[in-house]
């Protein structure tokens, strides 16, 4: 059982988005802080720092968490999904994302990351949501720019295609 | 907002974690999913030198369903609302729950922690309450189980010592009763401006209330109609001390639990087996 001392600073190692990442933390470091400055995944933003805003959602080992409210040491040999993972090549969207850029579903964009995360992970366990289904989940997250609207409208819209790409590729 | 400086843990038994609480008292706390604490820490609310996490613990990821249900510390919260049996061995905890927080903090937040966070508009200390169920707290010594209503003692305050650590908490399995909850809150997730539970057996009601009292508290009622319904809930309303806060006046409170409370009853009685 190792102690690890609050005024040093020990290895966490654990996967990001598929890739081994290292890096160094003090215990008191929350897991959004390691993202943001140690490793340099700035994609996942930081707002309330108590688990209200819902900005920096990410995935730990398949379930949603707030980055905020865990400590980098807590994850050590986890494997991680930040916004970065999304898209499925550096110049193109995901399904999702095209979705939330065509229905204007982000404007400043601060809690768009974390919005993708959950919405991401939900319409994986999720394939044919109904309206109130979407705006439960997205109640875990605050958004000051859409009214929520658009948000939601992309998320149903996404969930549609990905079904009928599921449905084409399970005919091929 | 970060938090102050603390030594960090990682037990890998039981032992370890309550050798821990044992050897430092006050200065040591447990963190499980963290979905309460950790802002308790980053607001430094909690200040504590030494921080020891149990979730790598085996054998703490245990839901096991007899006489009682007892759901070990590990256990998470979306984990228990998954449970395909719990809406027939604690239909009460398959209402209430939903309304805990949210999908992403349900999801790493444990059953147990919220039990000993204890905030008084919490779900899950409302419905060990309303079911009369046990909390299993430990040292390194020895065990005890203390029933809800001695458990929590204030906001935030409970009757776990600081060597002491949750280890589970149990409900007694549904046997047929009309349960209901309902909760008033300013948007879906929030912590409730007022929260109820019911459970209906044909002799009896329990009914309990959160976000009011500084604890959440349970009354048994015999079966009630009508007036004397209305009057026992606007005794009860008033005895619940409510205050004004910035989410809602003591008078709104008390005209909720009045209200909620009735409809809450009924749905309980009319739900019975």
């Amino acid at each position: 059982m190792p102690r690890l001392s609050a005024d040093a600073r020990h290895t966490v190692r654990f996967t990001l988005n598929g890739r081994v990442v290292e890096g160094e933390a003090e215990p008191r470091m929350q897991l959004s802080d390691f993202l943001r400055h140690v490793i340099g995944a700035t994609g996942t933003h930081v707002g309330c720092e108590h688990g209200v805003c819902g900005a920096c959602t990410v995935e730990v080992d398949g379930m949603l968490t707030r980055s905020c409210l865990t400590l980098a040491l807590q994850v050590e040999g986890a494997s991680i999904r930040t916004v970065e993972g999304l898209a499925p090549a550096p110049d193109r969207l995901s399904v999702l994302q095209a979705a939330f850029r065509r229905h204007h579903a982000l404007q400043c964009g601060f809690c768009t990351a974390g919005i993708l995360m959950s919405l991401d992970a939900f319409l994986k366990t999720t394939p044919d949501p109904d309206e109130d289904a979407v705006r439960d989940l997205i109640s875990g997250h605050v958004c000051r720019c859409t009214g929520y609207t658009p948000i939601v409208q992309a998320a149903l819209e996404a969930a549609a295609e990905l079904k009928a790409i599921q449905e084409e590729t399970a005919h091929a | 907002m970060k938090p102050a400086k603390f030594d960090f843990v990682r037990a890998d038994t039981l032992d370890e974690a309550l050798g821990v609480l044992a050897n430092e008292g006050t200065d040591a706390r447990i963190i499980a999913g963290g979905m309460s604490f950790m802002a308790m820490l980053n607001m430094r609310l909690a200040r504590p030198k030494v921080l020891v996490d149990i979730m790598r613990l085996k054998g703490l990821a245990r839901i096991d369903i007899g006489k009682d249900v007892t759901v070990s510390a590990g256990i998470r919260q979306a984990q228990l609302l998954a449970h395909p049996e719990l809406p027939r061995v604690l239909p009460l905890v398959s209402k209430g729950l939903p309304f805990t927080g949210h999908v992403q903090t349900r999801a790493r937040g444990t059953v147990c922690g919220s039990i000993a966070h204890a905030d008084p508009s919490a779900e899950l200390p409302l419905c060990l309450i309303a079911l009369k169920g046990q909390v299993h707290l430990r040292t390194a010594r020895k065990t005890r189980k203390v029933p809800a209503e001695e458990f929590f003692t204030g906001m935030m305050a409970t009757a776990k010592a600081d060597d002491e650590m949750i280890e589970a908490i149990s409900f007694p399995a549904a046997k047929g009763e009309g349960t209901a909850f309902s909760e008033i809150a300013r948007r879906h997730g929030d912590f409730a401006i007022v929260a109820c539970a019911a459970v209906a057996t044909e002799k009896s009601i329990r009914f309990a209330v959160g976000g009011v009292a500084d604890v959440p508290t349970a009354r048994d009622f015999p079966l009630l109609e009508g007036s004397a319904l209305d009057d026992a809930l606007n005794t009860l309303a008033w005895e619940l001390d409510a205050r004004d806060d910035v989410h809602a006046s003591a008078r709104y409170r008390r005209e909720l639990v009045r209200r909620i409370g009735r409809s809450t009853i009924e749905e309980a009685l009319r739900c019975r087996a």
